[in-house]
């Protein structure tokens, strides 16, 4: 066996280098797809020589350099094709010489226009998914598509199709303009966001892997966070996620199975990434300008710093939803604010909010109101209507385990009514 | 989200589906052909598998000493199974437009056969932050 070590490094290296190669291959011959194709060539060719020759100096320019060489090729029988269709022969004069392109490896900044085409608002939720992990991640197409539990086939077309709409709406290789600049970045951040839930959602055991779009978008944010280091909601996406997903061990039974907030063994939470989100939440706050994410890592974190369940401050709590339910039209946030109510107020409280949610279309099918309710009904200690619930809120939901848990929960108050 | 489309028929209806023309069965053929191969290019994509016939089936339940006991008479009313598509896709909506997409198959006579498709979530192995 070889170490494992150095080929990570080596991975780590070239998946760093991609989305930088991939933006300046774009800047320079302006068309996606077989930029695209043009990396992932220089990418293997670096993954099968570097080994034997060593890593290059300048590892980006290099790749550049090989990238911009298939890309001429690619644009040379390109334009041979359209004279032969069009006779027009000029096409070839806008080549320019490999040597001519220079390696400067200051231009992070491509990483950042490149996230921005690829989290263009044109494109569908799922597909800006795909060409984010494909071409900012580095992640094969087999990968993604392991990730989301579809065929190969199928991956490979939808992140084909995604960059088909980017070349025919002509969204072009810059930053977006001031004016739209902060509506653009906050769709970047939902898009890292529904990444990091894919794979936060994911229940141990067989699917364990998909954890593996957790670490990847806590990697994308971070470069995010790198490149513009000033802005507190990446920084308060960025501590969601580390305050989030330090909970990981504790979350599931070994057989994937749910564990409830309140019954997790905390000593299972990950300190260190805890103290990270913090730490990133305490710079970011004082900066004055809160957003959801912040507000949702504040959340997190004072959960996280409860060594107890019973401790959770739970007023500081509700104080946060009611600010998050100012600035967010979410339903869901309206649910966790009801929740937190009750834990201030009782359950009497909560359960009044939820009537007031009762006829949000949102929510009609959504089994998380029955279950919020179902829970509350509990507290409430109204236990046939709570079983009644939970059982109504385990017929709506979408997650095996979910469902599982659910039922677990009608099954054990139906027991206790016996005895 | 992924939904399972399933298209069910009775026994009567499988009966007539094996007195079609050679047009009739050719077009529908090549449309279920077409309609997969659409799937893929749109990248939604997941399975599909189709059954065999009603004949085929036996209902097995564990009998003494766990040997299995089957049962293959049926009432003519029962819907069986012909075939499956698994998607993945944006949302219910769009399930149910693909769905559409497929009820619309040729029948007889080659007119659009609005058959009945049966659409389902895939339970996934997770569920969301809740956020």
């Amino acid at each position: 066996m070889t170490e494992p070590s150095p080929t990570i490094a080596f991975e780590h290296l070239l998946r760093e280098l991609a989305p930088q190669v991939l933006g300046a291959v774009i800047r320079r011959f302006h068309e996606f797809a077989p930029a695209e194709d043009a990396v992932q060539e220089a990418l293997i060719a670096a993954a099968t020589q570097w080994p034997h020759d060593g890593i290059p100096e300048n590892p980006r320019g290099w790749l550049i350099q090989v990238a911009s060489r298939r890309m001429a090729d690619y644009i040379r029988s390109e334009s041979a094709r359209r004279r032969r269709e069009n006779e027009v022969a000029e096409e070839a004069a806008r080549l320019p010489e490999p040597s001519a392109i220079d390696a400067r490896p200051e231009e992070d900044d491509d990483t950042l226009v490149l996230l921005f085409m690829c989290c263009h608002p044109a494109l569908t939720p799922s597909s800006a998914i795909a060409l984010t992990l494909r071409a900012v991640g580095g992640l094969t197409t087999a990968e993604i598509a392991h990730a989301f539990l579809v065929p190969e086939a199928t991956m490979a077309q939808r992140i084909s199709r995604a960059k088909q709409t980017i070349k025919s709406s002509g969204i072009p290789f810059q930053m977006p303009a001031a004016d739209e600049r902060d509506e653009r970045l906050r769709v970047v951040l939902h898009v890292l966001y529904l990444i990091f839930n894919e794979g936060y959602a994911a229940s141990a055991g067989p699917q364990l892997q998909r954890a593996d779009l957790s670490q990847e978008a806590m990697r994308l944010a971070r470069i995010v966070r790198n490149l513009q280091p000033g802005d507190p909601e990446i920084a308060g996406l960025l501590a969601l996620m580390l305050l989030t997903d330090a909970r990981r061990a504790a979350r599931t039974t070994p057989e994937g199975e749910i564990v409830p907030l309140d019954e997790q063994d905390r000593s299972l939470w990950d300190k260190q990434q805890i103290a990270e989100g913090v730490a990133l939440l305490s710079a970011a706050l004082p900066e004055g300008a809160i957003g959801p994410y912040q507000l949702q890592a504040a959340i997190a974190a004072v959960h996280d710093e409860a060594p107890r369940a019973a401790d959770t401050d739970w007023p500081q709590i509700l104080a946060l939803y009611e600010l998050l339910k100012r600035m967010s039209d979410n339903p869901m946030v309206a649910l966790n604010h009801a929740i937190a109510a009750a834990m201030v107020h009782g359950p009497a409280k909560g359960l009044e909010l939820l009537d007031a949610l009762a006829d949000d279309p949102r929510l009609a099918s959504h089994h998380r109101l029955d279950a919020v309710r179902a829970h509350l009904l509990e507290r409430a200690g109204d236990r046939s209507a709570a079983i009644e619930k939970y059982r109504a809120a385990a017929s709506k939901t979408a997650s095996l385990p979910e469902r599982n848990y659910l039922l677990a929960q009608a099954a054990r108050l139906a027991a206790k009514s016996l005895t | 989200m992924k939904y399972i489309l399933m298209m069910t028929a009775n026994k009567s209806e499988w009966e007539s589906f094996a007195k079609w023309s050679k047009e009739d069965l050719a077009a529908n053929v090549a449309f279920m052909r077409n309609f997969t191969k659409q799937l893929k290019e749109e990248g939604v994509f997941v399975a599909t598998e189709g059954l065999g016939w009603p004949q085929q089936a036996k209902i097995v339940r564990a009998g003494a000493n766990g040997l299995p006991a089957t049962d293959g008479v049926f009432p003519e009313s029962k819907e069986f199974l012909a075939g499956y598509w698994i998607i993945d896709v944006e949302s219910p909506d769009q399930a149910y437009k693909i769905a559409a997409r497929v009820s619309a198959a040729p029948g007889l006579g080659g007119k659009p056969g609005s058959m009945p498709i049966e659409v389902r979530p895939v339970l996934s192995g997770f569920s969301d932050m809740g956020l």
